[in-house]
């Protein structure tokens, strides 16, 4: 029978065989294995069955812990049970891992493999999870591409039945769970030929059961625990075996033949590399390109890499052999190798070939996703044939410290035939990557050809700019690396030509598909001189469409990708144009048809009026253009921001040697001013005349690019001629000072939400405010040299403003600018304020989520320092953690300054008792107390340089701590309500002076929107796809039991003065405080601009209430909860409904949606009584 | 006595149609509205706005951010929703009635321009629609179009879904239009099988503390029946088609008049929302007993025994009537 082909990628081939032979499967997201349960979860929403006719039961959990937990507990009892995760996920399921295993219960986990932060976080993929986890008594099984995952998660689940022991099967995060190819998809009927019912029956029998009871987890003393941990060996030597046997049944129902180790390559080759994972493709295509120039090469895949048979290894190579150099994509530092290495040289030293040992050398290569081509296993064979070939070996790096690198040809390539290798460049919002997605899908289920896509991101969440790798073939294609030979290039943005040297890696004779707002005869001469120099030297063939005009007229906005798609099978041959156009029709169909026949008309028609659109164009013999490409950042920054930041910018951060790097992750802050990405087609313009000065712009903006200041006009000399400023209003201020309200026009995302918060309309024509958005184009130059003028204006003196209120704190200069956040971002306004009000003593453990991403992703990272070179430091630990470690900073401020105390009374003779009374006694409570703590603190420094005693050495290490600093604990609600529960729990317990904000997105942005215990009732996520039936947790109601802790819920765009009073009261508390604060989302599906007024609507129906309850008002017998809002007179759906997440579900299941409305409603009164029953009773009390 | 009528072809007990509202949305409330005594029911609009600008956002929405950022690559789970895009929830909502109701369903269709949103025509009818009420609401605000091209507009959209449907079509106007006993007969040359009289629009206002226009929906009164009392009247002896009167009927007294002036049916919205669906059995009850006091057996003896040609003094209609307001005004004052 002729199985299905389908087109899909390594996380949905093992999810597909993973929810069709399990019954429960525990899961929680983390990138980049996430989609798995994503699938799982859908599939079982959507009412699909497993093999024996069941809808598996799929739970979101509140951390991997807590799903390996689960998982444990339904193994134990007997349920086919799966998760899937990856990296510190992973890490944290190892407990567990253990006892199942100790228990030898059947499961497998299904693991995109993602490198375990260390000096940094990396989402991409290596091996250094499953290695963290290879002693956990687990089977480990790797896969090499999509198929094989497809193949070896219905293996590996046959096989835990048949051996009892449980299994990891694996495969690389990102290159093989993200990339798309063309693969045979496995029928019911062969997965249920591979599950054997007996097994599962005795399965089932093992699990706990009253009506046969028994006990299992016993604890066990040294008399007797190592004999009983022993008795589960002969399980483990019989494994491979059965795996072996389970890979050969396999082989006879489906056809694909596969073994524990694999070799591949000549019989009588000479040197071997082993490896697993992705590599393994692209050495198995390498040794074929060798082997065909008359190498004597070979390749051993290792499928099977726990338990480990060194029998099974051995046998499998090559008698020929005479080195082998091993691959690890992992670091283990301090080992006497990587462990396959070690494992290798183990196997060979136990199991001697033909009775002498070939040379055996280790390497690393390919960590966080590096790329692995054909050029570095060149260049690892190469290093084989040398006398002394370098052992502990990198490849794919310049390591220029421990000179481990080897060196490799960037060009070589190996495909064989013809190939298709196109390379397109789009940005985020276009659409491009999904287009490409259906075209691989068009190509891999319409064609014979073999079809591969992947697709390759940027660091910032917005402006961002996408890349798709696609090939398309006759042979197969084991490519899981980059294309660095395009045959097709397509340009989906113009601007990009700015700044990217898209042409170099398109070959001779080429293609180019270039979207332009010119026609094909006005293009040439606006595209920069290094385009044309390419296109003239390597005679492409140039196309040009105006997708923008073809998308108006055609009613598609801005999204051209389907035009775009249209152009790419048009001219790049890949299939005849009509059944081309045919089949991206049924696409739009099968991708739009659910949301509406409008949508899928617009789109037809797109594609009807693209072809009269796309002309070639007729490439001169000379270069006319005077435009060149942009540098990635300005001359004036910093060496190490132009030697090493300018390069990743610039698309060449592979190119850095190890050198270029601190050996702790410490890098610069205040990074992100250098790189000017020019996002914003419209940037907000000043009008002084009607400005009532109240900064509610500045302080809304989300990227800190619209800025007051207030200085004396004499230093308007110098101001360009387009400056504008203006008399300053307030009685504070002196005769001459005057009011500038500036925009960084580079630094702007366009998202307006300024424009919306401005509270004054011209009175002649309301639609003007005193701000308005205006293109940035024809202002970019003059706004940017009066931007760098206003730069140079003195900040304003902290303690000349209130810092209360929302205008005076928007004169405090911001320590948090530009990140790579979403435009129009709902959380970014808070950590702004924050850095303004706390910033130069500020001390950051920010949770893993969307905060550490736009807090502390390279290139640049938006945390900066003031002109005293003070600003807010900033670590991210992990996710789970991340209370306790704030909590750490805490302990250490509070150690510290205790001790500089105790020093200082040590001291106090030889200090003077003026002095050290003085800081002693200092009052910190306010700005100017803590500037004049300082300024003593400077003073008793300069005495202490010339302490030669240890006592005053040691002061002076610690002194800094006796001016107050301030501690913050940030993250979103992934962490808060769930992962970091425990932590948040205990260090809101702890009576600490920490300070927590929460950014209540209402669900887990950061990794894609799947739904945490802050999501709302009603509102549709992932993991919660029919919209979610329970209440959000209310976390600020759990904190206020404790009665010492203060806690705030606040929404900016609600009460910007509550917002600001809340971050003063929660600082200034000397004990735990918790803010929880409304950020508005793009996973929310709204318009982010007006991303307030949904805040507003969230505290008009009730859903979020305002208040404030601070411990300190009880000393004053006052009622210590505040509520800052008035009684809910909106309706609820009226909030609701301006929301995609609960919209949708209306359009969808309507029923349900009502009835989900209804609960809402009366949550929403229940809550509001509670309140202020609260409220009320405690006021009375403390009456 | 009864009090029977025919609208559209449809024999019905009475003339108490509750038009375009969302009390049609609610099948509960639907059903109460049939057991009040609601001879057919209007459903609410299927706006020409929402057919394409609802799909395209929510279609703009769910892809919003996806396929930019590698560990956020959507964020919705939009795969497993068969969405009721566009037309469906409202073709879903005319079968659902179809199943609850016994009384003829008059599906309503909102737009200004002819375009794909009037081949949703068909797929009520499919659906089960029993007639189609065709609203045009168009506000010509271009100062070079001219009344007769606006007027074509209405002539053009009516017949464009006439050429899809076979049910019959009702069209509502505006009363904002010149001549409009013309205007009338070219609507049913054009093919109408009714008229309803008057759309009652919601005018905007402005909010002066925020300096915005806002929408404003203030319901009818009893005194907004004049003008289709007066158009009614005026109409009734010069087209065929059936006529409906809309806008202001409260009370019994108003149904009495409106048939009077010739109304085959008088629709309902601002009472029902205000007093509830039982409200139009109390005013069938009013209706009878007034015909009982009255001696009058039928709503068809009295219908059209007072339109401009079956009263004494037809200038009362016209302009006469108004030199007499001014002068009765003068008079008392």
């Amino acid at each position: 029978m002729k199985r299905q082909q389908v087109t899909i990628d390594g996380n949905e081939a093992a999810a597909y065989v993973a929810h069709k032979t399990n019954e429960v499967c525990a899961i929680y997201p983390i990138t980049p294995s996430s989609n798995m349960g994503e699938w799982a979860d859908q599939w079982s929403a959507m009412g699909i069955k497993n093999i024996w006719g069941t809808i598996p039961h799929i739970i979101e959990m509140q951390s991997e812990g807590g799903a390996a937990g689960a998982v444990h507990g339904a193994l134990q009892t007997g349920a086919l049970t799966s998760t899937f995760t990856a990296s510190q996920g992973l890490l944290l399921m190892i407990p567990n891992m253990y006892k199942i295993a100790g228990e030898l219960t059947s499961t497998v986990f299904h693991v995109s493999a993602r490198t375990v932060a260390t000096h940094a976080l990396s989402i991409f993929g290596d091996h250094s999870d499953i290695m963290a986890a290879r002693s956990t008594g687990f089977a480990f099984l790797g896969s090499s591409n999509v198929q094989e995952v497809m193949d070896m998660a219905l293996i590996a689940q046959s096989a835990t039945l048949k051996t009892r022991v449980p299994f990891i099967h694996f495969f690389d995060g990102f290159r093989t769970s993200h990339e798309v190819q063309r693969i045979e998809q496995l029928s019911d009927d062969d997965i249920r030929a591979m599950l054997n019912d007996e097994l599962i029956i005795e399965h089932r029998k093992r699990g706990l059961n009253p009506n046969n009871p028994v006990l299992r987890g016993t604890a066990q003393n040294p008399d007797v625990f190592f004999q009983a941990r022993e008795t589960g060996n002969p399980f483990y030597v019989k494994a491979p075996e059965l795996v072996q046997e389970t890979m050969d049944e396999f082989a006879k129902i489906v056809g694909r033949k596969y073994k524990l180790f694999e070799y591949y390559g000549a019989k009588d080759a000479e040197s071997v590399i082993v490896i697993m994972g992705s590599g393994a493709d692209t050495v198995h295509d390498t040794v074929d390109y060798m082997v065909d120039k008359g190498e004597k090469v070979g390749l051993l895949k290792v499928r099977l890499f726990r338990p480990f048979s060194a029998k099974h290894f051995v046998k499998e190579l090559p008698k020929s052999v005479q080195k082998i150099a091993v691959l690890d994509r992992t670091k283990e530092p301090g080992a006497t190798g990587e462990p396959l290495y070690v494992d290798a040289l183990t196997a060979i030293n136990e199991n001697r070939v033909n009775g002498s040992t070939p040379l055996i050398i280790g390497g690393r290569y390919g960590l966080s996703s590096k790329e692995f081509t054909p050029g570095m296993v060149a260049a690892v064979f190469d290093n084989l044939k040398q006398a002394k070939p370098k052992n502990h070996f990198t490849v794919g790096i310049s390591d220029d410290v421990g000179k481990t690198s080897l060196e490799y040809d960037k060009e070589l390539s190996v495909h064989k035939g013809k190939m298709f290798r196109g390379m397109f460049y789009g940005l985020g919002a276009d659409g491009t990557v999904g287009a490409n997605k259906n075209s691989i899908k068009i190509i891999g289920e319409t064609t014979d050809f073999f079809a591969q896509g992947y697709f390759v991101y940027d660091s910032k969440k917005s402006g961002s700019m996408t890349v798709s790798h696609l090939r398309f073939g006759e042979n197969p294609i084991r490519a899981p690396y980059l294309i660095n030979k395009a045959n097709f290039v397509a340009c989906h943005q113009f601007v990009f030509l700015e700044t990217q040297d898209m042409l170099k890696n398109i070959e001779q004779g080429g293609t180019f598909l270039l979207n332009a707002p010119y026609s094909a005869d006005e293009a040439w001469d606006n595209l920069p001189l290094k385009v044309q120099e390419e296109i003239i030297a390597k005679e492409l063939k140039v196309y040009v469409i105006d997708a923008l005009k073809v998308a108006k007229q055609t009613g598609m906005g801005v999204r051209i990708n389907t035009i775009m798609q249209t152009c790419f099978f048009a001219i790049s041959g890949v299939l005849p144009k009509a059944e081309a156009i045919n089949s991206i029709k049924q696409y739009i169909r099968k991708t739009y048809g659910s949301k509406g026949e409008e949508i899928v008309a617009k789109n037809y028609k797109a594609v009807d009026e693209t072809l009269s659109h796309l002309d070639r164009l007729q490439v001169p013999d000379k270069t006319t253009s005077n435009i060149i490409l942009k540098s990635a950042v300005p001359d004036e920054a910093p060496d190490f921001v132009k030697n090493v930041t300018g390069k990743i910018i610039s698309g060449h951060g592979d190119d850095l040697p190890v050198s270029a790097f601190s050996v702790d992750g410490t890098w610069p802050t205040g990074t992100t001013q250098w790189e000017k990405r020019n996002i914003a087609s419209e940037i907000p313009v000043w009008n002084p005349d009607i400005c009532i000065q109240c900064n509610k712009c500045a302080f809304v903006c989300p990227h800190s690019v619209i800025r007051p200041k207030v200085y004396f006009d004499d230093l308007l000399e110098k101001a360009p001629e387009t400056f504008k400023s203006t008399r300053v209003r307030g009685r504070e201020w002196e005769d001459g000072e005057v009011y500038t309200l500036q925009v960084a026009p580079e630094d702007c995302t366009g998202c307006a939400l300024c424009v919306e918060a401005c509270p004054v309309k011209d009175k002649t024509d309301t639609k003007l405010k005193a701000i308005n958005m205006e293109p940035q184009l024809p202002l970019r130059q003059t706004e940017k040299e009066n931007w760098d003028f206003f730069l140079s204006l003195p900040e304003v003196k902290r303690e000349r403003v209130k810092h209360d209120n929302v205008k005076g704190s928007q004169l405090l200069q911001p320590l948090f600018e530009f990140s790579g956040a979403c435009t129009g971002c709902g959380e970014t306004p808070y950590v702004k304020l924050a850095s303004q009000m706390f910033g130069d003593r500020m001390i950051i453990a920010n949770a893993t989520g969307c905060s550490s991403i736009y807090g502390g992703n390279l290139p640049t990272t938006p945390w900066s320092k003031n002109a005293e070179g003070r600003g807010p430091t900033w670590s991210n630990s992990l996710f789970e953690d991340n209370a306790e470690f704030g909590l750490g900073f805490r302990l250490t401020i509070d150690k510290h300054a205790e001790q500089a105390r105790e020093l200082l009374e040590v001291l106090r003779p030889k200090i003077g008792s003026e002095l050290v009374n003085e800081i002693l006694n200092a009052d910190q409570t306010t700005e100017k107390g803590i500037f004049e703590q300082r300024e003593r603190v400077a003073k008793l420094n300069d005495i202490l340089e010339g302490f030669k005693s240890s006592e005053g050495k040691r002061l002076l290490s610690i002194s800094d701590n006796l001016v107050k600093k301030s501690v913050w604990i940030m993250g979103g609600d992934g962490w808060a309500y769930d992962i970091g529960y425990g932590g948040l729990d205990h260090v809101l317990a702890s009576g600490k002076n920490v300070n927590i904000l929460v950014m209540d997105t209402e669900v887990y942005s950061n990794t894609g929107g799947q739904a945490s215990k802050a999501t709302p009732l009603g509102s549709v996520a992932k993991f919660a796809a029919a919209g979610k039936p329970t209440f959000k947790k209310d976390l600020g109601m759990m904190a206020m039991n404790y009665g010492n802790v203060y806690v705030a819920q606040i929404a900016m765009g609600a009460s910007d003065i509550q917002t600001v009073k809340a971050f003063q009261e929660a600082e200034s508390y000397e004990g735990p405080s918790i803010i929880i604060a409304y950020s508005h989302c793009i996973a929310h599906g709204i318009n982010m601009r007006y991303g307030l007024d949904q805040q507003k609507a969230a505290v008009d129906c009730g859903h979020w209430i305002l208040y404030r309850y601070d411990p300190r008002r009880e000393e004053q017998a006052k009622n210590p909860l505040q509520i800052d809002c008035k009684k809910p007179s909106l309706p609820v759906a009226d909030y609701l409904y301006k929301e995609t997440r609960y919209k949708m579900l209306t359009k969808s299941m309507p029923e349900r949606a009502k009835m989900l409305l209804t609960e809402a409603e009366k949550h929403v009164k229940h809550k509001w009584q509670r309140y202020q029953d609260l409220a009320n009773t405690t006021a009375q009390q403390s009456v | 006595m009864n009090l029977k009528t025919k609208y559209l072809g449809f024999e019905l007990d009475n003339p108490l149609v509750p038009s375009a509202s969302p009390l049609s949305k609610d099948i509960d409330m639907a059903k109460r509205l049939e057991d009040a005594g609601a001879p057919a029911l209007v459903m609410y609009s299927l706006f020409e706005e929402e057919i394409y600008h609802e799909d395209a956002e929510l279609d703009h929405y769910l892809a919003n951010g996806s396929d930019s950022f590698a560990e956020a690559l959507s964020y919705f789970p939009d795969e497993m929703h068969d969405f009721k895009a566009g037309p469906e929830e409202y073709l879903e909502q005319i079968r659902l009635l179809k199943e609850k109701l016994d009384i003829p369903i008059i599906a309503s269709l909102n737009g200004v321009s002819i375009g794909g949103w009037i081949e949703k025509a068909k797929l009520m009818e499919v659906a089960g629609a029993d007639a189609l009420e065709l609203n045009i609401y168009y506000l010509p605000t271009d100062p070079v179009q001219s009344g007769a091209e606006v007027k074509d507009i209405y002539f053009d959209i009516l017949k464009a879904v006439k050429g899809k449907v076979s049910i019959p079509v009702a069209m509502k106007i505006g009363n904002a239009f010149s001549a409009l006993p013309s205007f009338a007969k070219k609507i049913e040359d054009a093919g109408a099988d009714a008229l309803v009289l008057f759309n009652r629009f919601y005018q905007p206002d402005i909010n002066l503390e925020r300096l915005e226009v806002e929408p404003s929906l203030a319901l009818s009164t009893s005194d907004e029946i004049r003008l289709p009392l007066r158009w009614i009247a005026v109409l009734r002896n010069q087209v065929k088609m059936s006529l409906g009167a809309t806008s202001g009927v409260h009370t019994a007294e108003d149904v009495l008049k409106l048939t009077m002036a010739g109304a085959d049916v008088t629709f309902m919205t601002s009472a029902l929302l205000k007093y509830g669906p039982e409200h139009i059995s109390r005013i069938k009850t009013d209706l009878l007993q007034w015909m009982e006091e009255n001696e009058y057996a039928s709503l068809d003896q009295m219908r059209a025994s007072m339109s401009m040609k079956n009263v004494t003094d037809p200038s009362a209609f016209m302009r006469a009537n108004y030199i007499k307001i001014l002068r009765e005004y003068q008079q008392n004052n």
